[in-house]
């Protein structure tokens, strides 16, 4: 046996990869906004579900995209090296082989699919299967390394969840799971082209053409603005066609408003302080839109428990 | 400082409790779900 004495660090690269390794590689911080929107979807969608077949299918959806996550580090571990942000992962830091990982993704989606499919319905198995495929193969292999659309098109796979979440329940896709589809699609560019505008160098190292990479800052903020217009009437439609009530709608308009203004700050500032203040509030944007319509559905909470749904 | 073994067999233990917590998790999983798909409760 090796009984070799040696510093903590590097004592834990040579020992395999620990239970936190596993972990990091389903990247929980995009797992957790990937569950509650999943969540939010299953919660507006018309119909009945057991609450234990709702748990399942959450897990699910959590497991499925902790699995793209996985296979995404797998694929990207050349890249991940050379980023500052990703250097400390798994993978770039050798503290777990490739093949581990690959392992332990297709693993986690394989199982991930499977008992969706057995425990709630096969329509919500076969978009949580492809939402998976989507990010690994459409936005990873596909257009990451070769397209400055790459996020916009990828960004597809990060809004599949609330309509997997809405199959859960009605075994279908709906208008108002397009709408939150619709919504999570056009917030992902001026999301991630606010992280890329200050870490545009670490994309240039790795070769990633990101959009401040390859078209400029100027420009990159530029289509931010456009899509946080867009934004507008996507966010407020929940409101207008009775998915949700008055009090989402007013807070739709405000926070729209917001996001808008902070895509002005950055497009009139040269500095990397705005950006990140956008990339920071774009997160809370999100979050609290798709909340407010969980709020204003909850019964007492808003009075408007029981309006008409598409 | 640490010895590489103490630490690997650290590791491992961790792993292998790991793994012991997901497969009894995955038992009471289909455990549950099959009592809620034969409609027990």
């Amino acid at each position: 046996m090796t009984d070799v004495s040696t510093s903590p660090a590097t004592a834990r690269a040579l020992a395999g990869p620990a239970v936190s390794d596993y972990v990091a590689l389903l990247k929980p911080r995009v797992m957790s906004l990937v569950v509650f929107t999943g969540f939010v979807g299953l919660y507006l969608a018309p119909g009945y579900i057991h609450p234990v077949l709702a748990a399942i299918a959450v897990l699910c959806i959590a497991v499925g995209a902790g699995a793209a996550g996985a296979i995404n580090m797998w694929y990207d571990r050349d890249i991940d090296a050379v980023m500052r942000r990703t250097q400390g992962r798994p993978l770039p830091a050798g503290r777990m082989a490739p093949g581990e990982a690959l392992g332990f993704g297709c693993v986690l989606a394989g199982a991930s699919v499977l008992i969706m499919g057995l425990a709630v319905n096969c329509s919500a198995a076969a978009l949580l299967a492809l939402t998976i495929a989507f990010y690994v193969f459409v936005y990873t292999v596909w257009l990451k390394r070769r397209t400055p659309q790459n996020i916009v098109i990828g960004g597809a796979a990060g809004a599949f969840p609330p309509i997997v979440g809405w199959a859960a329940v009605t075994g279908d896709v709906g208008i108002p799971a397009l709408l939150l589809f619709a919504i999570i699609f056009f917030w992902t560019p001026p999301h991630f082209w606010a992280l890329a505008l200050y870490r545009s160098g670490d994309y240039a190292r790795a070769g990633v053409p990101m959009l401040p990479v390859v078209a400029g800052a100027r420009e990159t903020k530029k289509q931010m603005l456009a899509y946080t217009i867009l934004l507008w009437p996507l966010t407020l439609a929940p409101a207008l066609i009775g998915v949700a009530g008055a009090l989402y709608g007013a807070a739709a308009l405000v926070l729209s408003a917001l996001f808008t203004l902070l895509a002005i700050r950055v497009w009139r500032d040269d500095g990397e302080r705005s950006a990140r203040q956008m990339f920071a509030f774009s997160i809370l944007y999100l979050f609290l839109l798709f909340a407010l319509l969980v709020i204003d559905r909850a019964p007492g909470l808003a009075g408007t428990f029981g309006a008409s749904l598409g | 400082m640490l010895t590489m073994a103490d630490e690997r067999q650290r590791q491992q233990r961790a792993r292998n409790l790991a793994l012991l917590v997901v497969l009894l998790g995955l038992v009471a999983l289909f455990f549950v779900m099959t009592l809620v798909k034969l409609g027990a409760f």
